[in-house]
């Protein structure tokens, strides 16, 4: 069925959805301007959409989510028990302005940007603002964000801030307003190119017409600035020219870990955590596999107290102790600089008008959202007197209005546990803890349920770069959709997010991120943290962990379906050696393998930055797979079966990482762990069904264990014996699954990492896997008893301890 | 009064400590008229692999280590002359409790010395309403801000005992309170607390005592390792003021201050971050000796 209907046909239909479309009265509308007629941008889509049949419109928003998902970009809770993971809460209704419109706000949020910067430097500086009466100094001093130990220290590129978000809100009036300043670390930015992503997938065509402006070359104007930096710092002798910005994450815990994943790989940044840096000397380090090597540029989207143990909140375990320090020596760039929270602080609202005035001589373009400070005796009385109709919050505290509910009175009333008192007695006795702020009335923008357009409260987070030129505005945004009525309560309720669209006149240039003029280059590697390499290393053992198990679960599940007894001696071995994993077979999906899968996916998760997309969807795949699989089992075939699709799945994996990842020194941390675990896998596996005295059949069992039936009979063209089953699976270094093979594998990769020889001298890691290397080789089968394998698998710790020493420490 | 004063930190590992830094709070203050650094000399074992050493943001002497190879045990040593030459306050010139929120306001200063970085809570201090109506209750009609201090300062010694069994470093005041028992550290959170509590600005103050007590007084508590006490702000002409509630006392001449921040997360003697598992074991040695004055050569 062709969506490709006729435009002309659409303006009856686009008639009828806008005149179905009933805004609020009393608040503004995204959508329909007050004169009742649809606001410019909007014709385009709003036809397409008219022209589409209901199930057109379901399919077009299923493109969208698939593109999500395909993505990995899920929305995380975190909730008083346990994380949870649900859909990515995409309005597939963008939020549509003229480009004039938003050319209004913008203007209005670079005076604010570079306001904040001159109040960033005043307060880190000669503190006039406080001196000048400008700015109460109970705001500063009581500001857990206001950070004492940077004070004084200037910062390396001259700058405070580089990255800034502002929340923006539209008035009844009609007119746009910022409800709060993001200066710590914002994000959202990603998650607005997400959205852009799926959004634009959802409706190409009404995005190709609409002339809608691309967001690329504010990314790409951005990390030239990170860039810049990372030029002059060499040009400083701080670090090497060939070193990267990189992204200081405080890691996997927060909610926004993913955006910062996206954001490394879409700018080709590091990513690293607290844990990867060392200070040498004043100099930030990343701990690498090839030793400390500097770094001079850190976009921290961790917040500033807990990015230095030492000197901020001694309690942060994400931290590294030194840097505070290192930033005193002025030898890193931090993006944003520490401390550039207290500007979020809400009372500063309160005087964000009267220091515009001060610092620039001119009002706000853009107003911020009324604020009265309680620390005033005038404005303490004027909250006083209007508690009914303000929103009264905590003064120091840096939430936006809408979030942190527990201590905040709306309408007069508390919303969460009431103080003793009441409200009146609380603002007397508070004062300048507490501020109000004017109960906003948000404007609405349509979303689409039960298939016509209703309209919904927003808010647009808007996001500003410090470029050569002078701050840049991203031409878009991240929209939040609420709930409900048009307080900014409503945002509480976790509603959707949206794209939004500048919609110009005019075409637009196409724009990618990789529209950069200049001669070919291949860029230098990227350093590997050496925590990254101790993850990949874990993920390719964990994998390998995993498809052992599966296989000897399979084998068990099929010798019953075969034998159909549990005692016959061989199916007891197997069984044994099972229990001896703690795998317990009565469960399809053994708990041992779920901890082994969720162990694989959490060391991916921490390099995700690092992966394909497909590599990463595809163990995601291998964990649902298996927990939709779970339940007792019915030993047999159909287990056996079921084992079979999570070995597919697992290899399916495997084949992606080892098809499609470049052989950085990454790759070779991975293929080492798969070596590793699967030659200690497989001398397991000899010592105990290659023992002298097994039963008969033990010998097969082996061998299909090991993957090598087929392998067996072209090699032998015998019965399985010990001495042939050794021979394959152990000192054939042809054969892919034998302990040969994977030493030597092991010994290939080591020859690649850093420092492998030191003048010419193998070093112990190279060393110890050449001596295995020679026993497997030199000695024949009848020289390898059971025990022997024991022996071996205690050398293959000893590998993987210098490993550990050598790289990944 | 003129002192000679030593200190010995040690730490030691059952694992060797990696990557252990250190920033360290132990070289006494100079202030005019209050107190002369002479000489003063930090040490540390083993020697450290970097040293740096600055003044913090109240002006305090700082000096931080890093140690790049694992470290078994770490021994700071500190050895000063200084000249002690405060006298207890006698003279009140502080506005009473309530008039003390006016003159706050006219304090336009985020300076090191302005009592707006020592009103409200901070990471070690939370105001609990417990302890400001404890403040309360010693206050009448009328009182000034010294007499508050003092008064608050008194009765907190009479309610707390002292109690090196009872709190570790790491005890909340506000729990230290509860149990009424505590140490010098545990005497001038509380008291910090309850000054806050009642609007009052107060700071930490960290420093040493004289080991033995002039003739015929007794020795002072605390004095066998680094001590800690109250600084109170009472108004623009008040000034600060410093109160010993462990020892019940104004601050005099027995007393060497080497830091003052809002709480003890400012002015640790040693806040290190060292990466081990094992367990650690801490000592702290100070002598805090009066200099008789050498004979003037003839």
């Amino acid at each position: 069925m062709s969506e490709q209907a006729p435009l002309v046909t659409s303006r009856d239909a686009a008639r009828s959805l806008i005149r179905a479309y009933a805004p609020r009265d009393g608040v503004a509308d995204e959508l329909v301007a007050s004169d009742g007629r649809m606001r410019p941008g909007w014709d385009v889509f709003v036809n397409q959409l008219a022209a589409l049949a209901p199930e057109q419109v379901a399919a077009r928003f299923a493109r969208g989510d698939l593109y999500l998902r395909d993505a990995g970009v899920y929305f995380r809770q975190y909730s008083a028990d346990a994380r949870a993971e649900r859909d990515w809460p995409l309005s597939h209704i963008p939020v549509i302005l003229h480009a004039d419109e938003w050319q209004h706000i913008s203007d209005g949020l670079i005076q604010r940007a570079d306001l904040l910067e001159r109040i960033a430097a005043d307060l880190y500086g000669t503190q006039r603002l406080v001196a000048d009466g400008h700015l109460p100094p109970e705001i500063v001093a009581s500001s857990p964000e206001w950070l004492r130990p940077m004070v004084g220290v200037q910062p390396l590129s001259g700058h405070y801030l580089h990255f800034l978000a502002f929340e923006i809100a539209r008035s009844p009036d009609g007119s746009w307003f910022v409800l709060g300043d993001r200066t710590q670390a914002p994000s959202g930015a990603g998650f607005a190119l997400e959205n852009r992503m799926a959004t634009s997938r959802s409706f190409p065509d009404a995005f190709a017409k609409s002339n809608v402006s691309r967001l690329a070359s504010f990314f790409r104007d951005f990390r030239d600035t990170l860039e810049g930096m990372r030029e002059e710092a060499a040009d400083l002798g701080i670090a090497p020219r060939d070193s990267r910005p990189a992204i200081l994450t405080p890691g996997l815990s927060t909610d926004t870990y993913f955006e910062h994943t996206y954001i490394a790989r879409y700018l080709g940044l590091m990513l690293l955590e607290g844990e990867d840096l060392t200070v040498r000397h004043g100099r930030v380090m990343v701990r690498t596999v090839d030793g400390l090597q500097p770094v001079s540029v850190l976009w921290r989207r961790l917040d500033a107290n807990f990015a230095d143990p030492l000197e901020l909140d001694g309690n942060s375990r994400i931290g590294t102790s030194g840097l505070v320090s290192a930033l005193r020596q002025g030898t890193v760039n931090m993006v944003n600089a520490l401390g550039a929270g207290v500007l979020e602080t809400r009372a500063l609202m309160a005087f964000m008008p009267r220091i515009a005035q001060a610092l620039t001589g001119a009002p706000l373009a853009l107003p911020n959202i009324a604020t009265w400070w309680c620390g005033q005796p005038t404005e303490q009385a004027h909250v006083l007197a209007n508690a009914e109709k303000l929103m009264i919050g905590r003064a120091m505290s840096t939430a936006l209005p809408f979030s942190g509910a527990a201590d905040l009175a709306l309408g007069g009333r508390f919303r969460g546990g009431a103080p003793d008192g009441g409200v009146s007695s609380w603002i007397e006795n508070q004062a300048g803890a507490l501020v109000g702020q004017e109960a906003v009335r948000l404007s609405t923008t349509p979303v689409w349920e039960d298939d016509r357009l209703v309209p919904r409260p927003m808010t647009v987070r808007v996001f500003a770069a410090r470029t050569r030129s002078g701050w840049q505005i991203m031409p878009g945004g991240y929209a939040r959709i609420g709930r409900g009525d048009a307080s900014a309560l409503a945002m509480q309720q976790g509603g959707q997010v949206a794209d939004v669209w500048v919609v110009n006149d005019a075409p637009v240039p196409q724009d990618t991120l990789m529209a950069r003029k200049g001669p070919y280059l291949r860029e230098a590697p990227s350093v590997l943290p050496s925590r990254a390499a101790d993850n990949l290393f874990w993920l390719g053992r964990y994998v390998e962990r995993c498809e052992n198990t599966i296989r000897l679960l399979r084998s068990w599940h099929l010798r019953m379906a075969e034998i159909g007894d549990p005692d016959a001696p061989q199916v007891a071995l197997l069984k044994e050696h099972l229990e001896a994993l703690g795998i317990d077979p009565a469960r399809r999906v053994p708990q041992v393998l779920t901890d082994q899968i969720a162990a694989a996916e959490s060391c991916a998760g921490k390099v995700r930055d690092r992966f394909s997309v497909d590599a990463w969807a595809a163990l995601r795949d291998l964990a649902r797979s298996a927990a939709s699989l779970d339940g007792p089992a019915f030993a047999g075939d159909d287990t056996a079966r079921a084992m079979g699709v999570l070995l597919h799945k697992i290899t399916g994996f495997a084949g992606l990482v080892h098809e499609n990842m470049y052989r950085f020194s990454g790759w070779r941390f991975l293929s080492f762990g798969r070596a590793l675990e699967r030659a200690d896998n497989m001398a397991h596996l000899l010592s105990v069904f290659a023992a002298e005295e097994v039963p008969a059949g033990s010998y097969d069992i082996l061998v299909e264990l090991g993957d090598s039936v087929m392998t067996h009979r072209r090699r032998y063209r015998i019965d399985t014996t010990r001495e042939t089953v050794v021979d394959l699976l152990a000192l054939d270094g042809n054969n892919p699954r034998s302990i040969l093979f994977q030493v030597n594998a092991m010994r290939d990769q080591a020859d690649h990492f850093p420092h492998a020889r030191i003048r010419g001298k193998v070093q112990p890691l190279g060393r110890e896997l050449l001596r295995i290397e020679t026993e497997l080789t030199v000695d024949d089968p009848e020289e390898w008893p059971a025990d022997r394998f024991i022996v071996l698998r205690g050398l293959l710790v000893t590998v993987a301890g210098h490993l550990a020493t050598a790289y990944l420490g | 009064m003129l002192y000679d004063v030593s200190l010995t930190i040690t730490h030691g590992y059952a694992v060797p400590a990696e990557s252990a830094r250190t920033v360290a709070h132990l070289m006494p203050l100079s202030r005019p008229g209050e107190q002369m650094l002479i000489t003063g000399m930090i040490q540390a074992d083993p020697w450290p692999d970097e040293r740096l050493d600055r003044f913090d943001f109240f002006g305090n002497a700082v000096t931080e280590f890093a140690w790049r190879n694992p470290v078994e045990a770490l021994t700071l040593t500190l050895q000063a002359r200084v000249e002690r030459i405060a006298m207890p306050t006698t003279l009140d010139l502080s506005p009473p409790v309530e008039g003390l929120a006016r003159e706050l306001q006219s304090v336009a200063s985020l300076n090191p010395g302005s009592p707006h970085h020592f009103r409200h809570g901070s990471p070690r201090v939370r105001l609990v309403p417990e302890m400001t109506a404890f403040a309360r209750g010693c206050l009448w009609p009328g009182i000034t801000a010294q007499q508050a201090v003092i008064a608050i300062g008194r009765a907190l010694y009479a309610e707390m005992t002292f109690d090196a069994e009872a709190t570790d470093v790491n005890t909340r005041p506000e729990d230290a309170f509860a149990l009424r028992h505590g140490v010098c550290q545990d005497f001038t959170h509380i008291m910090i607390a309850c000054l806050r509590g009642i609007g009052i600005p107060a700071a930490y103050a960290s420093g040493f005592l004289r080991t033995l007590p002039p003739k015929g007084k007794e020795r002072l508590a605390g004095a066998d390792a680094m001590h800690a006490w109250v600084r109170a702000w009472v108004g623009v002409d008040g000034g600060w003021i410093e109160f010993d509630p462990t020892n019940d006392q104004l601050v005099g001449t027995d007393h060497i201050v080497v830091a003052y921040g809002r709480d003890y997360d400012d002015v640790a003697p040693d806040r290190g971050v060292l990466k081990t598992w094992g367990e650690q074991e801490s000592t702290q040695a100070v002598d805090v000796i009066p200099v008789v004055p050498a004979a003037q050569p003839a």
